[in-house]
Parts: C-alpha cells; structure tokens; sequence
C-alpha cells in the first residue's frame, strides 16, 4: 500500500533554507544595502519621537488629528495616549509609533511610485501583481525566518518585515486609483497635449489621491499589526510588552500591551481615515479655523 | 470658404494586426464578414470628406456608425489604420510623438460629451489647462482664461468647481477650455448630448452665435438629425463605417438619396429649414415694354419690374394677354402682391402669404429674384418634394 509518506521525496524546504542561506552569503551587499537606509530612518524617527515631551506629543497628537480629521478624534487621541502613559507603557508605545512612522514612509517612498509603474505598463502589473499576492497572504510568521538570515535580528529587521507585510496595499491601491480615473478624463488630457509627465501629475495622481489615503490607512493598520509580530524576532515597543507578559504567563502585563496597541491604533486609523475621505481635505487652513468658530460650510 | 481639413480614404481597423482585415476591406468585403472572419471590428471604412475652413461640420450617425471613432482619429485619440488627414495641407497620421503633441495643443482641441471637467481644479484652472500645458506663463494663461470665460458667459464662477455648476454651465467651462487654446480646429464629440433639452437648444444657439465672431472650423459628432441640420453648414451621415450622404442641410433633406438617411429626413420639420430661395421658380421675361420688363413662368401672374430690378406690380392673366396685345403694362399692372425676402424660412413666408396674392422673391436690396405660390411652399413642407431623388443617386449611396 502506498503511503503518503512514500512520496514525500521533495526536499523543498532543504531547497529553500539552501536558497535563503546562498543569497545571504552572496547578496550580502544588497542587504546590507537595504538595511542602511531603514537604519538610519528608524532611528532618526526612534530620537525624534522619544525627544519630544509626553505634553507636547498629547498637544501634538490633538492638534495633528485636529487638522486631519476632527475634533472628536482630536479629543480621543488625547485621551489614548494619556491613557497609555497611565498604563506605563509610554516609551514602548513611542517605539512602536517610531517604528510604523519610519515603515509608513518607507512604504510611501517605495509603493507609491511602484503602484504608478504598475498603472502606467501592464507588463509590469503582470509581474506586480503575484508578487503582491504572495506578500499579502504569506502568514507573517512565515517569513519572519529568513527576514532573521538575511537581516539579522532586531528593531531593524523587524521594520523590514513591517514594511514587507504593510506595502503592498499601498501598491494596489495607487493602481487601483489611477487605474481608476475616467478614460474621458485620461482622454482630455491627451487631448489637450499632455505628455507622460504632465498626464500623471495634472490628471492621474491628483484625483488618485483619496484611492491612495484610503491605500495608506491600509498600510497604517497592517504596519501595526505587524510592529506586535516583530516582536519574535527582537524588535522593541508595545509587541515586547505582550510578548514578555505572553511568556511569563503574566496575564496582566500583556494585557496591558494589548490595550495600548489597540488604543494606538484605533488612534492612526480615524486620523488616516479621514484624511481619505475627500471632503474633509478641502479646509481652511488650521489658523482661520481656529480664530473662525463657526463650522466650516462646504 | 478654403479647406481646413481634409481625410482621403481614413479606415481604422480596432485590431493589433488589421493586415487581413485591410485586405478583405480593400477587396469590398461588408464589415459583418470581416466580423465573422477576422474577429475585428471595423471603425472606419474608406472615409474621405473635405472639411471647409470656418464651417460647423456635423458628423452625423447612430451609435456604431463610426462617427466617434472618426472625430477621434482626426486627434488621434484612435490611430487611423491607413488613410490620411490633412490638416492645411500637413498629413496628421505620419507625425511623430512630439509633433502630434504640438499640434494637439495649439491647432485641435476638442469638447467632450461628459465635459471631462478635472474634478480637483476650478473652473479657471480647467479654463487654462491647456494653455498650461503647452508652458504659458501662469499670468498670461489666467489672463486668457478669463477672457474666453467672458465669452462664455462664466466670468462670475471663475474659481468655483466643476461639480458646483449646472450641466450646462459645465460644458461651457469644456467650451472655454477648448477655445482658450485658440485651436482653429475644434472637434466637439456628442458636445451636447448629455444636456437637457432645453439647455442642449440654448446651447446650440450660443454656439451659432459664438461661431460668428470666432469662425472656427468645427467638427460636431451627434446622433440628433435635428441637431445637425440646425447647427450644420454641411452634414455628412455615416452608417456601418461609412459615409453614406454628405451636403448641405437643404441637400441632403430635399434628397435624402437613399432609405437610411430618408428614415432621418422624414420627420424634418421643413418649414424651418429651407428659405424663399431655395425653393422659389425663376422667372423668365415674357416681354419688354420701355424701361419695363413683364417677366413670369407657368404660375397664373406675371411680375412688372422696373430699370432696377424692383418688382413694381403684376400682372394676372387677362392683363397680360392685353399687354401683350399692346395695352401698357405700368397702365394695366395691379399693386397687390406681397414680397417676401430671398432668406427667410418658409415658416416665416407662411406668416407674410395673404390668400390670392402673388409673391415675389426680393433679395437684401429689393430685387427681384423669382415667385412662389402657396401651393408649392405646401408641396415642399409636405414634403411631396419637387425634386425626387433620381435612380442614378439612389443607386449609389445605396
């Protein structure tokens, strides 16, 4: 009789762990590459935000979610990062926000070009798009492990795991945005003699640009989700917190991590979600609506 | 009026490789064959129209007809598969991507259906976005902008956004904007078809009055035969790719040559469209008497003009018998008669005819041209034509 055992004669995962193990001997370079700048951001956003005292960062989380969305979520973002200090756990909770921070910029600087490249040639979404799939449903722990060979282990390894795992909506949603334009309006634009250039920057991104908020609060939610994971592989802030409680079996301490990972990111999420939302983008500047009381009529 | 644009023999073929479909066009094949046998379809077949310089040409044809695809090659928003376009003499298809590019911002610009507004910008910024393109200055294009919305009619809604203004008020921001690039081309594809009635006549009216001063060469897309006789200098019909009548308005009504364009032309309100001109009988002189002329055809009088030209009286059957027996005609004629000038509409003739009396055809100084009679003006509104499409035509555009 034929077991099933009988067939298992693909050694894939030695394949695998060979692979990972040749690029990090041979691409060493590239990586180190990769690692410099994510470094360097990680820990310019780590000094910045620790520097900043707890009142000023409650003032300028108020007044930051004040201009983006509204006073509701002004006033909560108060209240959760005080609550969150009231937990003890307020530097934990500035490395987890200098840590998704740094990943929402790196995120922007790759995935927004990268999303305009898969709009503007098929051939490359073809390619784009597995890729992505691969990324966005490969459980995260899954790939945690050869992040560890190539990176190292770490808060810098971890970010680079973040920002793996929150890019891709990024991608798809700068594609989908663009993509999405009317073809009358691509069309008037060509028209009119727009070049490539032109065609992007007057037509395309400008009215992509709530498609890509909406993409961004996607990858605001997943960097966060994915700043707790990297705790396993050595990364610092709130993830620790629940880990270190996880393994005492300390109940409570992880608890505690979990309340101020969901207060920061219920915190990230109303801001960037309103930023998405194409009416509240049309404002007045923070100063006139400060001095005007009345609400702003649009 | 000289030739602005002229299209030889434009096909377009939507297809990555149209070499068979081509062959198969070019050997006569219908295009529901080439349909069936290739699995392209056809845009444009054999297409060759003259379009004169200052003309409001329509293009006119039921959806699939190939009109759009037609304006859209003339921009090359569709690249034509073979043919050419010649506009002032230059072959638009052969020039390359920074050639076309000049040419689509300073001598084509174009009006869309669905005004294809930027959502993001106000009306000014759309107003100008042509102009920005091309790199004028933002001082000098503002300037601009503002007198071209002077023109239309929106000076007052300058940095409003499209979605705060009516359908209509939107299409002339699209108006403004295709003007501001002083094109003297200016393709307006299905312009107003997305208005409502009687916005879609208040703006066909501005456009006429527009196109006096501005004397564009414009090429109106539209599925509305109403549309296009009211607007049209000439129309050509398409039908299946093809251009199956093309002429003036009055042309192509008075003989529509072929069943299709008859189906269009039947319901043509008649009465509006032709003039006193276009449907009066001259008159031959029947006698000279002096200084004065006696002239006439078969209707029952006959008109007395003087050295001029001007009618001065008629004559009814019995008159001129005896003028012609020798009686003076100035003695004999009768004052009773009604003048109608060479161009108002029959409509307006209707409302000039009194019963019994003759009418005479004067053109802008007086003069006369030729008569009418009230029976013939029903025969024509009634559409029991005079002229009769003969089978020679009929045979051809069929």
């Amino acid at each position: 009789m034929l077991s099933s055992e009988d067939l298992a004669v693909f050694p894939v995962d030695q394949w695998i762990s060979q692979g990972v193990e040749w690029l990090g001997v041979h691409l060493r370079p590239i990586f180190l590459a990769i690692r410099w700048p994510v470094e360097n951001l990680l820990a310019l956003s780590d000094t910045l935000i620790h520097a900043i005292p707890f009142p000023l960062m409650v003032l300028l989380m108020f007044l930051v979610a004040y201009r983006a969305a509204s006073l509701g979520v002004a006033l909560f973002s108060a209240v959760a990062l005080v609550v969150i200090a009231a937990l003890g756990v307020w530097d934990e909770a500035m490395t987890t926000l200098s840590l998704i921070t740094t990943a929402i910029v790196i995120c922007m600087l790759v995935g927004i070009p990268v999303g305009v490249w898969c709009a503007r040639s098929e051939r490359v979404w073809r390619v784009m798009r597995p890729i992505l799939d691969i990324m966005q449903t490969t459980p995260t722990f899954v790939y945690l492990v050869p992040v560890v060979m190539l990176f190292g282990v770490g808060t810098v390894s971890g970010e680079v795991a973040v920002v793996i795992s929150a890019c891709p909506p990024l991608i798809r949603f700068t594609y989908l945005g663009i993509r999405m334009v009317e073809t009358e309006l691509v069309e008037a634009g060509h028209a009119f003699g727009a070049d490539h250039r032109q065609l992007l920057w007057e037509i395309q991104l400008p009215l992509a640009i709530p498609t890509i908020l909406g993409g961004l609060n996607q990858t605001v939610l997943t960097a966060m989700v994915m700043s707790v994971v990297v705790a396993m592989i050595g990364a610092e802030g709130l993830g620790l917190v629940v880990l270190q409680g996880l393994g005492r079996m300390d109940v409570g301490r992880a608890a505690v991590g979990g309340i101020a990972i969901v207060l920061l990111a219920m915190m990230l999420d109303r801001i960037t979600q309103k930023l998405a939302q194409p009416s509240v983008r049309k404002r007045k500047s923070l100063f006139k609506r400060l001095l005007n009381t009345r609400p702003a009529n649009t | 009026m000289s030739e602005r644009l002229k299209i030889e023999n434009l096909y377009k073929v939507f297809s990555s490789s149209p070499e068979r479909a081509m062959q198969l066009l070019t050997a006569g094949a219908s295009k529901d064959r080439i349909l069936a046998e290739t699995a392209t379809v056809v845009g444009l077949n054999n297409v060759s129209l003259s379009i004169p310089s200052g003309a409001i040409y329509m293009i006119m044809g039921l959806s699939g007809s190939g009109k759009s695809t037609l304006a859209r090659c003339i921009n090359r928003l569709n690249e034509p598969t073979a043919g050419k376009i010649l506009l002032d003499g230059e072959d638009l298809v052969t020039l390359d991507e920074n050639q076309l590019r000049e040419v689509r911002r300073t001598r084509i610009s174009m009006v869309f259906q669905h005004f294809a507004l930027l959502p993001n910008k106000t009306v000014i910024e759309n107003t100008e976005f042509g102009l920005k393109l091309r790199g004028v200055s933002a001082v000098q294009r503002r300037q601009r902008a503002e007198e071209v919305l002077a023109i239309v009619g929106l000076a007052k809604w300058a940095d409003h956004h499209p979605h705060e203004l009516s359908g209509g008020m939107r299409q002339r921001v699209g108006l403004a904007r295709a003007l501001a690039t002083d094109a003297d081309v200016l393709i307006m594809d299905e312009a107003f078809s997305a208005l409502d009635p009687l916005i879609r006549t208040e703006m066909q009216d501005e456009l006429l009055r527009l196109q006096r001063t501005l004397k564009k060469t414009i090429l109106f897309i539209t599925h509305d035969f109403q549309e296009a006789l009211k607007l049209g200098t000439r129309i050509a019909i398409m039908a299946d790719g093809q251009v199956v009548r093309e002429g003036t308005p009055q042309e192509i009504v008075m003989d529509p040559g072929s069943d299709y364009v008859a189906a269009f032309t039947r319901e043509v309100d008649r009465s509006r469209l032709f003039d006193a001109r276009s449907i009066m009988q001259t008159a031959g002189t029947l006698l000279v008497q002096g200084n004065t002329r006696v002239v006439g055809n078969d209707s029952a009088s006959a008109f007395v003009l003087n050295t001029l030209g001007e009618a001065v009286g008629v004559l009814d059957s019995a008159s001129l018998l005896a003028v012609g027996g020798g009686a003076d005609a100035l003695q004999r004629l009768s004052t009773q008669f009604v003048s109608v000038p060479a161009n108002a509409k029959l409509v307006e003739v209707a409302r000039l005819l009194k019963p019994g009396l003759p009418v005479a055809v004067v053109d802008c100084d007086g003069l006369f041209l030729g008569t009418l009679s009230s029976a013939h003006i029903l025969d024509c509104i009634a559409s029991v034509a005079a002229q009769r499409p003969n089978a020679a035509e009929v045979a051809q555009h069929a």
